[in-house]
């Protein structure tokens, strides 16, 4: 049997949720007595290609071609249908991000390979083939079972978490020109990279502000903690509907999904829509004035307290234990 | 120009989730219904569009795969603005059978933008879109957080990884959208809950060509996360120390 994984590049560099997705699948392996093959899709050196030996790939099916410069979901699509195929893939794996929510959809119903999107552990079982993932909005978890031989899931970002890499030798690295149908209805016109800071879907850590910082004038405190931590900053969502901040920005159930080592919320209530966003986080902080706001019952550790006196005094903490 | 808007049904946010059957059912009673919100927000923008002066846009068109009783969640949408709707009698049964009806009943329609939402606040799995597209033989792009009509142009915003693009596009194409193509939904005003009510809601039979791909065998309700450790205002120092040597995230 064989387990795909598709390893997503970043400026030719493999992101975490790669290693991640390729832990996973050394684990699911293990007890299927399955191969692990990485597809990586863009200009990767060798030497990141190697890494993927260390985390559980045998092997890697590497594309490098200039039509697949620019994410069209169809043509990626067609490519990975046409890798999962040639390897026979009985399991395929992506993260969940954007990418996997652009590609997977269109995969399954191109393979008919029955799809389950942010499985959050192992499969329950392999025959029947059963998976959990979060429903409702996260106020539930359902069983699901995919009823055809082939499987595609996908790994909402540090859910898993990265094995010890060991050294297991080289993969054999084959590059593949795919012959999938390379037609496009879509053109670049403009391209905002965000090179400089920490992607809020991907972040360890999430520093993340309400209505209860008042005012966008106040958000250098949420900064400031952020790149002390190396952390990606969030908000609530009326906090991006008055434009205090970028859409981007809004966690919750309307907004994204995100599953964070660590969560920081400052002066948000904690409406179960917030929620539904932040409830994967492993550990939550609360900093809020109201000793009643509800965000306390979801967090871990809490500050009853008003944000603005707690946020500089908690970076200057943390500051003081970076550098002792 | 010809906008489709798939909409699909789900508990109301605050709802809480009980199930019942042994956990294999959804717990129905006291559930306030409501269009999924990232489908409130697509319909919301293609009337934003049509409304434009000089619009290019004909008519919008909803649709939704469901039983009868999903109908008022259908007229609230006709109540919004959409002009018509369609209803596929069927009981949704997973992502995939939701969008092999789609796509048996729209194939022979003509729409030149469809749109669907990037998540649904039931089953959260983001699919159904990137699945019609596909049984469609039809562009798609997804994480899309603006639609524009710019003279012959049709230009989109999405999220990739890494970043956003512009991008323009061919129709017929289909989007999956999501925060940010609207910011607050439409709230049907008394004369479109009056016009609603005489506007066309096509009912059309199912196929039983399709079966579903994975199966909801049963489902749990997540454990209480531990009780919150509170530190008083002046004790920033004690929570740092807290998250550097217990919780060790720091
Ligand atoms: C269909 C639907 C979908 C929604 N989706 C989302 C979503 O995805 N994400 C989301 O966030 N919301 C969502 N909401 C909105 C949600 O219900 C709440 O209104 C929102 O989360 C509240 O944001 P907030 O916590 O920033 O503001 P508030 O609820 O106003 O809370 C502010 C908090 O700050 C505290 N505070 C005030 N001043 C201070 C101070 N000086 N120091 C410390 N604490 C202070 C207050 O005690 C209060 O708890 C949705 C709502 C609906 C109906």
């Amino acid at each position: 049997m064989t387990i795909l994984v598709y390893t997503e590049n970043r400026e030719g560099r493999l992101i975490k949720a790669a290693f991640e997705l390729i832990s996973y699948a050394k684990e699911v392996a293990q007890k299927t007595n399955a191969r692990v093959v990485a597809l990586s899709i863009g200009d990767v050196n060798r030497d990141e290609l190697m890494k993927t030996a260390n985390y559980g790939a045998t092997r890697v099916v590497t594309i490098n071609d200039e039509k697949l410069s620019l994410m069209d979901n169809k043509r990626y699509i067609s490519v990975v249908a046409e890798v999962a195929e040639k390897e026979q893939a009985e399991i395929i794996l992506l993260p969940d991000n954007t990418t996997g929510k652009a590609l997977t959809p269109g995969l399954s119903a191109k393979l008919k390979a029955g799809l389950v999107s942010g499985v959050a552990s192992l499969p329950q079982s392999y025959d029947p083939f059963i998976v959990k993932k979060k429903v409702y909005s996260g106020k539930s978890i359902a069983n699901v079972k995919i009823l055809t031989d082939r499987k595609i899931l996908t790994l909402p970002s540090n859910s898993f978490g990265v094995i010890e890499p060991e050294s297991n030798g080289e993969p054999q690295i084959e590059e593949f020109t795919p012959d999938a149908d390379m037609e496009s209805k879509i053109n670049l016109v403009s391209m905002n990279k965000v090179t400089d800071k920490i992607l809020l879907s991907e972040a360890e850590i999430v520093v993340s502000g309400g209505r209860g910082m008042k005012g966008p004038e106040n958000w250098g405190m949420i900064e400031e903690l952020a790149g002390l931590l190396n952390a990606a900053t969030a908000c609530s969502r009326p906090v991006s509907d008055e434009g205090w901040r970028p859409h981007s920005e809004h966690v919750g159930q309307t907004g994204k999904v995100i599953a964070p080592n660590l969560y920081i919320a400052c002066g948000i209530s904690g409406a179960i829509q917030h929620v539904a966003g932040i409830s994967s986080s492993k550990c939550i902080v609360a900093i809020n004035k109201d000793d009643e706001a509800p965000i306390f019952d979801v967090a871990d550790y809490g500050i009853v307290g008003d944000v603005q006196k707690v946020l500089p005094q908690l970076t200057q903490a943390i500051k003081a234990i970076k550098e002792a | 120009m010809k906008i489709l808007v798939c909409i699909s049904e789900v508990p109301d946010t605050t709802s809480k989730i009980k199930h019942i059957n042994d956990n294999k059912e959804l717990d129905k009673t006291g559930i306030q219904w409501i269009i999924n919100p990232w489908d409130e927000l697509s319909l919301t923008r293609a009337i934003e569009l049509k409304e434009t002066p000089g619009s290019k846009v004909e008519s919008i068109t909803v649709v939704h795969v469901g039983l009868q009783d999903s109908e008022p969640t259908i007229r609230k949408a006709l109540a919004m603005g959409a002009d018509n709707a369609i209803r596929i009698d069927a009981q949704p049964q997973d992502a995939y059978y939701v969008a092999s009806q789609l796509a048996k009943t729209i194939a022979s329609m003509d729409f030149d933008i469809i749109l669907t939402g990037l998540d649904s606040a039931d089953f959260n799995g983001s699919s159904v879109g990137g699945m019609l597209a596909q049984q469609l033989d039809m562009a798609s792009i997804s994480a899309v957080t603006a639609l524009n009509l710019e003279g012959e142009k049709i230009l989109v915003n999405r999220d990739v990884s890494g970043g956003t693009q512009t991008l323009e596009v061919q129709p017929p194409f289909l989007a999956t959208v999501q925060k940010g193509i609207a910011i607050d939904p439409r709230i049907p005003a008394m004369r479109g809950i009056m016009m609603a009510r005489s506007k066309p809601l096509e009912v059309l039979e199912a196929t039983n060509e399709v079966t579903p791909l994975t199966e909801y065998v049963s489902y749990e309700v997540p454990p209480p996360r531990e009780a919150c450790r509170k530190f008083p205002e002046e004790n920033a120092k004690e929570l740092a120390h807290a998250l550097h040597n217990e919780a060790k995230l720091i």
